[in-house]
């Protein structure tokens, strides 16, 4: 494809330190995963990355963002700290959740993350209404949400087309087309399997990219975020990707080609973005990367380990608001 | 006024006191609402803050919780009970969650209203009282308005709360007619009222039963016996101790409730009294619920699947005239 007019070698390695961030934050997860650190139930997003990265460049810090269960990734390119999501899945009060929520459950006020939704769909009227309230208020923030193209298959998908387009809500649709809805591959599930035409056909903009290259979501993303904000209603991008890894850490994997998934690898976003950063005539310090990234996980598995656990006593916190101290 | 006109002078109240308050649901603007309740709020308040949505009651539930957390004090309305089973993914998973699984970061300022129970042969889709079912939801407030100061006090007090409430208005009573102060405000939700004092019984009830159990009392103070009449007024949380001082003067307790009988609201409340109040007890606590059918439609046959002032009171003799 074209450059993206975000050619400067300094982003492109920025964008490559997040991808690789996430990478090996998540290869970590799944060790402590098998080490029973982290339980209940973990989704990752090896293979997803360039799409919560190029995504989150469109965003800024008044924006919203509402994710969904495989959200380790939005939550770092959100600017979430590893440590506070690694202490999350060990279940310590330090974690962004306090532990209340675990590995699906990623929550942080302060950056306007508005979850970790672990019921496919239930994400988006929330993020309508985020983007409603945004809307009364004449404010400009936008409402950035993913979903998968599991979700499509909802209910609730097509009702919340249907009022975003109507009330021409400011809502950056982010459809994670990773082809399965959990085991089920999308000609399985789907009429229809080109899902930008079901937005379209509600009155939303809507363009598929390559959800393996960075530099493509990042563009479309920039350019629809723009149109958002600039009061012209919803837009929708499906980024088509692929997840390497099983749904979550039970899944056995019977359902799809040891050959396709190896196919996909080829088109790794990782590797992608080196090449194009490398042909640009730039060189990566792939070696420094790694390393930083190393520390910061270090840093954040350390954070959790020495993270506490809420005392029993306070079970029954937080299911009613507390008065103000 | 009518208990309609007392919601409706509510949220005529909040939209005019509170910039964040808007009105959300299913023909409540150019319709005027499925039981006129906001009928004349959008030529008033204008179509941003009256809002029609599509017959979508997930997607502006939903939306509601979103409103709610981005700031917004948001009024849902959903038809009626049976509709707002669309919502219960919204409302279970999301609304009564969100403050809990974000370790207390996001707190959910939403006030949703339907209509319940039957009583107007609207057959077994429009006519059921699931406000037990809901109360079982930690996270959320379940309010049972059965009188004119409830139906407007409670709503008001609604929009204060930091977190989800839930307010059930039975919809034959938004023709009953009552005054109201003219200086009406908040009023508090977390407290039963003894409506009628009584020696003989405690007859532990809520919403429309509420005025057939007081007509039942009125015809048994007749014949002698003096039933005290308890309004829950809210399902979640219970107040207890109103109950229970209720049993400690009477010594009985019959419960009565048009939700279903297994698994409903009366179990939950007969419960408590046997952890809290055995001793206290002359006789065996009863029920009188509603009949465990879907909804008929036929006149006589809902009459008979819901509590009736006639069968209320003779459930109140017998208990009475059998025992101790």
């Amino acid at each position: 494809m074209m450059d993206s007019g975000h050619g400067d070698s300094a982003h492109r390695l920025e964008l490559l330190r997040q991808m690789i961030l996430i990478r090996r934050f998540e290869e970590k997860c799944a060790e402590l995963y098998t080490q029973e650190k982290i339980r209940g139930f973990m989704h990752l997003y090896n293979g997803e990355e360039a799409v919560a990265v190029g995504v989150m460049q469109a965003l800024r810090p008044e924006d919203a963002v509402v994710a969904t269960y495989r959200e380790h990734g939005h939550a770092l390119a959100r600017g979430m700290s590893a440590g506070s999501i690694m202490a999350e899945m060990f279940g310590k009060q330090e974690g962004c959740s306090r532990g209340r929520g675990g590995s699906m459950h990623l929550f942080d006020k302060t950056l306007r993350f508005f979850g970790g939704n672990a019921v496919v769909g239930g994400g988006l009227p929330i993020a309508l209404g985020v983007a409603l309230a945004a809307k009364m208020r004449n404010q400009p923030p936008i409402t950035c949400c993913f979903f998968g193209d599991g979700a499509v298959a909802e209910g609730e998908f097509h009702e919340c087309m249907n009022l975003a387009a109507l009330w021409k809500l400011p809502v950056l649709f982010v459809c994670e087309n990773n082809q399965y809805a959990m085991g089920t591959r999308l000609d399985f599930s789907h009429s229809v399997t080109d899902l930008a035409k079901k937005a379209s056909a509600y009155g939303i903009a809507a363009i598929a990219v390559d959800g393996m290259d960075v530099l493509a979501v990042e563009e479309a993303a920039q350019a629809a975020a723009e149109a958002v904000r600039a009061g012209e209603g919803s837009r929708f991008v499906e980024c088509r990707t692929y997840r390497f890894r099983a749904h979550s850490m039970y899944d056995p994997e019977l359902y799809r080609d040891k050959a396709e998934v190896e196919e996909w690898k080829k088109r790794d976003p990782i590797p992608a973005l080196i090449r194009r950063i490398e042909e640009g005539g730039s060189k990566v310090d792939l070696e420094g990367i790694e390393q930083q990234v190393a520390k910061q996980i270090d840093e954040a598995v350390a954070f959790a380990e020495a993270g506490t656990l809420e005392p029993v006593e306070d079970l029954t916190r937080f299911v009613y608001s507390e008065p103000a101290p | 006024m009518t208990y309609r006109e007392a919601v409706r002078s509510a949220i005529r109240k909040a939209l005019g006191a509170d910039p964040r308050v808007f009105l959300m649901g299913e023909d409540v603007g150019r319709y005027g609402g499925c039981y006129a309740v906001s009928k004349g709020l959008l030529a008033e308040f204008g179509p941003e803050r009256i809002r029609d949505t599509p017959l979508s009651e997930s997607a502006f539930t939903g939306m509601g919780i979103g409103a709610a957390l981005a700031g917004k004090r948001p009024i849902v309305e959903i038809m009626t009970v049976n509709f707002s089973l669309l919502a219960l993914d919204q409302i279970l998973n999301n609304a009564a969650t969100l403050l809990h699984m974000s370790g207390g970061q996001f707190n959910v300022p939403l006030v949703i209203r339907m209509a319940t129970g039957g009583g107007r042969q609207l057959a077994a889709q429009h006519s059921h009282s699931l406000e037990g079912w809901y109360a079982h939801i930690p996270g959320i407030r379940v309010l049972t308005p059965a009188t004119i100061e409830d139906a407007h006090g409670m709503l008001l007090a609604a929009l204060q709360s930091p977190d989800p409430v839930l307010i059930f208005e039975n919809a034959l009573l938004y023709n009953m007619e009552g005054d109201l102060a003219a200086d009406a405000g908040p009023v508090e939700i977390d407290q039963a009222r003894v409506r009628r004092p009584g020696r003989d019984i405690s007859v532990i009830t809520y919403g429309m039963s509420l005025w057939k159990s007081l007509s039942a009392a009125r015809n048994l103070a007749e014949r002698g016996i003096e039933a005290e009449v308890v309004d829950l007024r809210t399902l979640r949380p219970l107040d207890d101790r109103t109950v229970m001082e209720s049993i400690s003067r009477t010594h009985r307790a019959l419960i009565v409730d048009e939700g279903w009988r297994s698994g409903g609201i009366s179990a939950e409340i007969s419960a408590r009294i046997m952890e809290q109040a055995f001793y206290d007890l002359d006789a065996p606590v009863q029920r009188l619920c509603g009949a465990e059918v879907p909804m008929p439609y036929a006149a006589h046959l809902e009459q008979a699947s819901i509590p009736q002032t006639a069968t209320i009171a003779a459930a109140v003799e017998g208990m009475v005239r059998s025992h101790g």
